[in-house]
């Protein structure tokens, strides 16, 4: 993680795109007061609301292309 | 943390069987020590000969082979032909790729979903049959079984927060602490769920050039300090498709009511690398131009050339699957066989015994 604090606070980094990314393992809590954990190094949270894995991000907040044609586009591929 | 299964005795994998002249001097060198070696001019660079002749040369800096003397990895006569094997697939490489110094348009390119795509996950996802899904993570397994592997070399070639994001990705890759989280572990899992043969090497004779190009690429840019910047293209290539591409895995495997256990590791790849790709391109990616900004032409050259292999390797797999036909030199019990009166180079009328039954049994 880019520019981490000097101080032992977890670092929450809110991207511009996409998800929050949390530092360490995270114990979520939902709406319903149900507990998910994420034992990752980092947790994507989802922000976008487009995700099928909520509260993890599953990267459809990405913009969607209709032509293939745009070549270089490497989603295309796998 | 402790892992709760059985540790498995190492067993190095046999040698494969040699597609040409340069693969059967390298193997008979490995077995039995280097004479005289072969010049490599002349071997098609993307060809199953030179391919694999790198794939077993390569194989000896991971787990080498059994019968093979460990010490044959730094013998000089065969370093030198690696040198020059690698160097022909360099060359065609960088002649294919287009040069480029601009990572962020690059990135940016990969970090757009198409509607509709064509590569072998769009396909699996949609229509593909349970054969062809055992065959795609056939190939996969020579990476898989050694996930993150040579990556891992390139970690003491880098410096500061690019060190430091990139094994933060790669110790998740490890199971970040757990074994039976190890994603090479997942992938043999699902290998079992779907009647593979989890053994390491297992699949190599049955492996076109296509599928060991994708893997001698990362171990040529993981063995060379100059191609660090290389080697963090291909990562961040890796990191930046398999999100959605895991995704549509899924989905196959789901459609085709294939086992839990051989859904879970591409299940885990959707959210491990949605959090990979932010770690890549701003833990990665941003400081090392930072630290050296004159590897941008190559982490472009790693990222364009790592998306012409898995082209390759995507197309080879939708053209025989278009005719029925298995993508493997030697298709498993339940693909479509060869034509025995319709001899094909790229199908040998020999099929390989099954592989469905591990081999130490």
């Amino acid at each position: 993680m880019p520019d981490r604090a000097p101080d032992p606070a977890r670092q929450v980094l809110v991207t511009d795109e996409g998800p929050v990314l949390v530092s360490g393992p995270v114990d979520i809590v939902l709406p319903d007061g149900s507990h998910v954990r994420s034992d990752r190094p980092v947790t994507a949270l989802c922000t976008c609301k487009r995700s099928r894995r909520k509260p993890f991000c599953d990267t459809s907040h990405r913009r969607k292309v209709r032509s293939s044609n745009e070549e270089k586009n490497n989603g295309a591929r796998h | 943390m402790l892992g709760t299964s059985p540790v498995r005795p190492v067993e190095a994998p046999p040698l494969p069987q040699p597609r040409g002249p340069l693969s059967a001097a390298v193997i008979d060198a490995l077995r039995r020590g280097p004479t005289l070696l072969p010049p490599v001019d002349g071997a098609d660079p993307h060809g199953d000969d030179l391919q694999l002749a790198l794939y077993c040369l390569y194989e000896m800096h991971y787990r080498g082979f059994g019968g093979v003397p460990d010490d044959r990895e730094w013998d000089p006569a065969l370093v030198a032909l690696r040198v020059a094997a690698e160097n022909a697939f360099l060359d065609a490489l960088r002649a294919e790729a287009d040069p480029s110094d601009d990572v962020d348009a690059e990135i940016g390119a990969l970090l757009v979903e198409p509607v509709e795509g064509t590569g072998p996950s769009w396909h699996l996802a949609k229509d593909g049959e349970r054969w062809q899904v055992r065959e795609y993570v056939a190939q996969r397994s020579l990476y898989h079984l050694k996930e993150a592997d040579p990556q891992a070399w390139v970690i003491a070639r880098l410096d500061g927060p690019a060190k430091a994001a990139l094994v933060t990705v790669e110790h998740d890759e490890y199971g970040a602490g757990n074994p039976d989280r190890m994603h090479a572990r997942l992938f043999a899992d699902m290998m079992r769920a779907l009647d593979l043969d989890d053994s390491y090497g297992a699949y190599l004779d049955a492996a076109p050039a296509e599928a060991l190009a994708e893997v001698n690429f990362m171990s040529l840019c993981g063995l060379r300090r100059a191609l660090r910047g290389a080697l963090v293209g291909q990562f961040a290539t890796v990191e930046l498709t398999s999100s959605p591409g895991s995704d549509r895995l899924v989905k196959a495997m789901r459609r085709l009511d294939l086992p839990e256990a051989a859904v879970e590791f591409y299940a885990e790849h959707v959210e491990a690398d949605a959090v990979h790709e932010q770690l890549v391109r701003r833990g990665v990616i941003a400081p090392l131009l930072a630290a050296e900004p004159a590897l941008a032409a190559d982490v472009v050259f790693g990222i364009r050339a790592s998306g012409l292999l898995a082209d390759r390797f995507g197309e080879r797999l939708l053209r025989h699957w278009a005719e029925h036909r298995s993508s493997l030199r030697h298709p498993l019990p339940d693909a479509p066989q060869p034509d025995a009166t319709q001899p094909d180079a790229t199908q040998p009328d020999a099929a390989q015994p099954d592989a469905t039954q591990p081999a130490l049994a």
